[in-house]
């Protein structure tokens, strides 16, 4: 009996992973899996009747922004959301205060995740106080863990910098992940430059300004041989452009938001800032490019690019307000709802894609089989249900999809064996 | 009609020219020894100006007070709003002081619309960034009709910096709603990025467009826009797109030059032509003030008597 003890069975779901499909029970024990198959018994029993069982989702785009803005958000609430939006993992952006680009805000970043009910690993930064100037200490950085590096909120504008960047980092076996945006280019804009911003007249930025960064780094990698991941592309050009370099073998990789493949820039009409983000709401032809490829696999993975911004600041007018939406909770029922593809499929770019972009494909993401950490999420693909931005358990509110019915909601998280999410209720 | 935020909230030809009627009925009133109607008496109309304006919150200000209405000034630069207060915030706060209209000049696209999905009163947009001004285009819509007999069928130059101009998007909309023909005329950097919908021509071309144009509406030009490398100098743009008197020559006899002020002249509009009869931009500025007591009362005066005279002596 004692070798019983402690444990936990997964009963009557759907097992879904990068290996297949397959109807079993999961029975978990101190943290791992013990066993997956049919009709298991353990001392608690979590009910995944009609639900598919999954690994743990990893998003590689969250802003937790703690330290420095605890007002929007913290690294405890950002974890809660993501616990109930099917996340184990999740990679926290540097544009905190200060930023992420040093060993300290490092440590301090993993110490407030380490009792979070989500994994939380975080990037660094490529450049000091990511200003675009000179090359922050990666290699202190990636001694404690950190394997992606980006300036995420801007790009890294200089050429000659950025190629000196990809080569130190590929020296320590680290990943860039880069904000495509040529600063100069879309300076001042506040939405895609195009028939609606003429129209409401308010500055535009251009989908060159971001696909020109994305030809620039794509050259870069060529040269320097570097690992690059695109961070939330959003226009055809750009989407084309990384296709090519995958097949000309460049270590190149992307991911993309759900809101860029849900909403476009005609929701800027209201003038309210919760749809403006960075980069911009685009256009119908970029919202069918960003889903095409992400059934081709073009774009490996979905991020959310989780920003949250308190509703003072998002009661500002529109040029005023900060960019950013809120997105861990709605991410997978986004995809469920919005993209025609089969649930594995899904799952790969909510899970063991990012999972391998991030390095942490031994922990998270992985086949949910004997032995292997018990990470997982249950979803219930069927269940629909009403977005409210009360609900939410981010400290911000501003989602861009208030309202909106959406098809898909997970029922139970655990992570590391631990139940943090069941029934739909964070257990801590 | 609740707010009047975009030209397009008037929904077409029917209701300009309701506009329009009306403006002619305060024309009348304003041309009265005692130019006051008792329409808005018990009625508050506040400014909320974030930009400075002169001449359109006196433009609005005067029309308000021949309508009787009772005003309230908002004064940004010496009020919270300087110590941080959202907009949203002072919104409310100026509707708690018991308003029936706020009239919002901003220098955000956009802002107006905000406020109207935050409080009751009625919302009235005196500009918002670079994208509208509806009151600027319904009196330059009332000016043309009245100088030239109406708008349908006539040709319309807007010429000069139409990408930042909020006069410009307001003008498009109005002139074309009343069947007028519209032609941009400006180098293709003061246009906006797309013009995809506008019910427009372009050209850059000044000298071919104005021998068919019944109006040429000059738009302010901007100092600053040299240093945003739109144009060369100012001095090329006056060659290139100036209204000088050797360009009048080429006008029709009868048409006429418009302006919405402030005039740079020897910039976008020559000192000789800004004087000459046939430009009407001392008109426009008067046939505002009626004009936006015609806004004000199709907004808040339903069911008052639109020109009775103030019988009531005068207490103010």
């Amino acid at each position: 009996m004692s070798e019983r003890q402690g444990t936990t069975v997964i009963k009557g779901g759907r097992v879904v992973d990068a290996t297949g499909e397959r109807a079993a029970d999961v029975l978990v024990q101190h943290g791992q899996i013990l066993a997956v198959g049919p009709d298991l018994d353990g001392d608690a029993v979590i009910d995944a009747g009609g639900c598919i069982v999954a690994p743990g989702l990893v998003d590689l785009h969250s802003h937790l922004r703690e330290p420095g803005k605890e007002e929007a958000e913290t690294v405890e609430t950002g974890a809660r959301g993501a616990a109930l939006g099917g996340y184990t993992a999740i990679l926290a952006m540097p544009n905190t205060t200060p930023a992420i680009d040093s060993a300290g805000v490092v440590r301090e970043v993993l110490e407030l995740g380490a009792s979070a009910p989500c994994d939380v690993h975080t990037s660094g930064a490529i450049t000091v106080g990511r200003a675009g100037q000179q090359l922050a200490p990666m290699a202190e950085m990636a001694a404690l863990g950190v394997r992606i590096f980006t300036d995420d909120g801007a790009g890294v504008q200089d050429n000659r910098l950025m190629r000196r960047a990809m080569e130190y980092a590929s020296g320590l076996g680290v990943t860039l992940a880069q904000h495509c945006e040529d600063d100069a280019l879309c300076g001042g804009g506040h939405m895609h430059e195009g028939a609606w911003s003429s129209r409401l007249g308010i500055p535009g930025q251009p989908a060159e300004a971001e696909e020109l960064m994305v030809m620039r780094d794509i050259a870069l990698a060529r040269l320097t041989g570097a690992r690059i991941h695109f961070q939330h592309l959003s226009t055809a050009g750009s989407v084309r452009m990384v296709a090519e370099a995958k097949a000309a073998g460049l270590l190149v990789t992307a991911e993309a938001t759900p809101h860029h493949f849900t909403l476009t820039d005609a929701c800027c009409a209201s003038y309210d800032p919760v749809f403006k983000v960075n980069p911009p709401l685009r256009t119908d032809a970029d919202v069918a490019a960003v889903k095409a490829a992400l059934a081709s696999g073009a774009i490996d993975a979905i991020a959310t690019d989780h920003a949250p911004h308190t509703t003072e600041d998002k009661e500002q007018p529109f040029d005023e307000a900060p960019p950013g939406m809120l997105g861990l909770e709605t991410a997978l029922a986004l995809a469920l709802t919005e993209l025609d593809l089969p649930i594995a499929q899904i799952l790969a770019l909510l899970s063991w894609r990012p999972a391998a972009i991030l390095g942490i494909g031994h922990v998270h993401g992985g086949p949910v089989a004997e032995g292997a950490p018990a990470n997982l999420c249950v979803i219930d693909p069927s269940a629909t249900w009403v977005v409210d931005p009360v609900a939410l358990a981010s400290r911000s509110r501003n989602t861009p999809f208030a309202g909106r019915t959406l098809r898909g909601k997970v029922r139970h998280t655990l992570l590391h064996g631990e139940p943090v999410v069941l029934d739909g209720v964070a257990q801590r | 009609m609740k707010h009047l935020l975009s030209v397009d909230d008037l929904d077409g030809a029917d209701r300009i020219d309701e506009v329009m009627r009306l403006t002619d009925a305060f024309v009348e009133v304003s041309a009265r020894t005692i130019p006051r109607v008792p329409a808005l008496r018990g009625k508050t109309v506040a400014w909320l100006f974030y930009e400075d304006s002169t001449r359109t919150r006196l433009s609005f200000e005067t029309a308000a007070k021949r309508l009787s209405a009772d005003t309230m000034n908002f004064s940004v630069s010496t009020s919270s709003v300087k110590k941080g207060e959202s907009l949203r915030d002072t919104a409310l706060t100026v509707e708690a002081m018991g308003v029936d209209a706020i009239v919002v000049r901003h220098g955000s696209a956009g802002a107006p619309h905000r406020i109207a999905q935050w409080v009751g009163a009625t919302v009235i947009n005196a500009g918002d960034g670079w994208h509208e001004h509806p009151t600027q285009a319904l009196l330059d819509t009332y000016t043309i009709r009245d100088k030239l007999g109406g708008l349908a069928g006539r040709h319309i130059a807007i010429i000069g910096d139409i990408k930042h101009s909020r006069v410009a998007r307001s003008d498009v909309l109005a002139f074309t709603a009343m069947g007028a023909e519209v032609t941009l005329v400006a180098p293709p950097t003061l246009l906006p990025p797309s013009l995809e919908g506008w019910p427009v021509r372009v050209s850059h071309n000044l000298d071919a467009v104005l021998p068919t144009v019944d109006v040429a509406y000059l738009l302010r030009m901007q100092r600053e826009r040299m240093t945003e490398a739109l144009l060369p100098s100012l001095r090329e743009y006056t060659a290139c797109y100036g209204l000088t008197t050797r360009r009048v020559d080429l006008m029709d006899d009868k048409a006429i030059v418009m302006h919405p002020g402030p005039m740079n002249r020897g910039v976008e509009i020559s000192a000789e032509v800004a004087d000459l009869p046939r430009s009407v931009i001392v008109d426009q500025v008067r046939n505002g003030v009626a004009v936006r007591m015609a806004v004000l009362y199709l907004l808040l005066g339903a069911g008052t008597d639109l020109v009775a005279p103030d019988q009531e002596p005068d207490r103010s």
